[in-house]
């Protein structure tokens, strides 16, 4: 059912070495198998959508790439590079190279807007205050925001525009490697399409490689290249994000359709 | 039988518990502890911090501290009288509040007022991945959000302690003079003869080891909190306990320390 070998995008499958190479990735919370071998490739510049259910562990696999999860075993590869056989220095500089838009956006609520989105330039002493809100208030007009939002509380802002200001912290370092985190929960749909082209933008903009985890159908379509589904701590499935629909799996039909009857039981207790 | 081994083993899983929560917790604290001397440093961090637990908690730890003096003046010249020891009053008020009451009451306000706000801080930074967003974005949580507030906490309430010692005589002095008919000058004298620079410092280095153990609570219960709402308030009301009781049995190990012969 993979069909690893398609090349993304249509480009050579010759572009050897992926931008992200996991291997048998595997994590234990206690008696329950979250991940349970995960092998997937993302390759550079382009986009890849992970659907699930919830508690599927997609959450997990993206804080294990990230570093925030130790993996029990397999290997995490970022331009051919284990990331777990590294010190410590070496994996922060790593890290320092992914960006991440969390799920509620994890903005800051003790900094103002323009802080927050230049926390990590601040952080890494790469600017003056002056330059880093500058620059806060430069990567703020690109999602669409005005320079007088960076003087606002998080709590002052609606959800799409805390989903806008987290876009921001998370391209404005220029990372070369960008994490989404279930972009559109909780927005309504137009904001969602409006998130997901600024998250497209972005991305192309940058040229960064992107992972999304989502459980938005429409949303998976407009953000990935490639798609994979991800059930029982497992990759079931990969292919080309518009295959979505008609994946030819029967798992991956009932997701993407949403029927109650087939091969996903929901787990009820009774 | 069955049930005599269920009692031991419950004592058993109890004693392993303890043992382990102690562990991680001198973990936690050695971790926050080497940040102090591994740059980069937060100085906005620690002095938020400082301002946070020592000038906003000034107003409750002042208040505590004359009404304790004051009692303190009015107890002790009622029991004392009956012996015909009232010149005791001045350097039993004096004692008490440098020794004792002044670092432990402080202490216990403190612990109140600033390991509640800081476990429900730092537990809300947690459960909305406030804490996971910061080692994104190339930020050690421990350094960022623990280690100055430790400093904070070591440092503030000594300065607290002073300003509560002082205001505390002056309680005892004032119910001496206004309402005992005590003499002024002479309450003064007996305080200042019997006061030696051991019962102040004694009592500073115990507000010192109460304002790290107070941050250090409340920083571990709310860095190690889960679940929500629900365990952000579980994790204020750990905070609080936790420090309240350790000030009290660091109080004894302190003493013990300080003026056993």
């Amino acid at each position: 059912m993979r069909d690893e070998a398609r090349p993304a995008n249509g480009s050579p499958a010759i572009a050897a070495v992926p931008k992200i190479r996991l291997r048998g990735l595997t994590k234990r919370f206690g008696d329950k198998l979250v991940l349970d071998g995960i092998d997937l490739d993302v390759m550079a510049r382009t986009s890849m959508v992970v659907i699930g259910g919830s508690g599927s562990g997609k959450s997990v696999l993206l804080k294990c790439i990230l570093g925030l999860i130790e993996p029990d075993a397999g290997s995490i590869e970022i331009d051919g590079q284990d990331v777990l056989k590294l010190d410590r220095e070496a994996r922060e500089a790593v890290r320092n190279r992914i960006g991440m838009l969390f799920q509620n956006g994890a903005l800051f609520d003790s900094l103002p807007v323009w802080e927050n989105v230049a926390f990590g330039l601040l952080a890494r002493h790469k600017a003056s205050r002056a330059e880093a809100r500058a620059r806060a208030i430069e990567v703020l007009a690109q999602v669409g925001l005005a320079a007088s939002v960076g003087d606002l509380w998080p709590a002052e802002l609606s959800g799409g525009m805390q989903k806008r200001v987290a876009l921001a912290r998370a391209i404005a370092a220029q990372p070369d490697i960008l994490f989404f985190d279930e972009p559109t929960t909780g927005l309504d749909p137009i904001m969602g399409a409006v998130i997901d082209g600024l998250i497209v933008d972005c991305v192309k903009r940058l040229g960064s490689t992107a992972v999304a985890i989502t459980h938005d159908m429409a949303s998976a379509r407009r953000i990935g290249d490639r798609a994979a589904m991800i059930h029982k701590g497992r990759i079931i499935w990969e292919g080309p994000a518009t295959a979505l629909m008609d994946s030819g799996n029967p798992v991956v039909d009932q997701f993407t359709h949403g029927r109650r009857e087939g091969p996903i039981q929901m787990e009820l207790r009774r | 039988m069955n049930a005599a081994l269920d009692f031991v083993a419950a004592i058993g899983r109890g004693v392993l518990g303890a043992c382990l929560v102690t562990g991680r917790l001198a973990l936690f604290g050695l971790n926050g502890l080497s940040h102090w001397v591994r740059p980069p440093f937060y100085g906005r961090m620690f002095l938020r911090a400082l301002i946070e637990i020592g000038y906003f908690s000034l107003p409750v730890v002042a208040l505590t501290a004359v009404f304790t003096g004051m009692v303190l003046a009015l107890q002790s010249s009622t029991g004392l009288s009956r012996f015909a020891a009232d010149s005791a009053v001045a350097s039993l008020v004096v004692l008490s509040v440098t020794r004792e009451l002044g670092p432990v009451l402080a202490g216990l306000m403190v612990a109140g007022r600033v390991g509640a706000a800081m476990a429900a801080e730092i537990g809300t930074m947690r459960v909305t991945d406030q804490i996971d967003a910061l080692t994104t974005l190339s930020t050690n949580p421990m350094k960022y959000l623990v280690a100055p507030r430790l400093l904070a906490g070591l440092i503030a309430l000594p300065l607290l302690v002073v300003i509560a010692d002082i205001l505390g005589v002056l309680g005892g002095f004032i119910i001496a003079i206004l309402k005992l008919g005590f003499n002024s000058g002479i309450y003064l004298n007996n305080t200042l003869n019997f006061l030696e620079t051991q019962d102040v410092v004694s009592g500073l280095a115990k507000a010192a080891v109460f304002g790290f153990l107070i941050s250090l609570m409340g920083c571990y219960h709310g860095y190690n909190s889960r679940g929500g709402a629900q365990g952000v308030g579980a994790a204020t009301t750990s905070a609080v306990v936790a420090a309240s009781v350790l000030i009290l049995a660091f109080d004894y190990v302190l003493t013990e320390l300080f003026f056993a012969r």
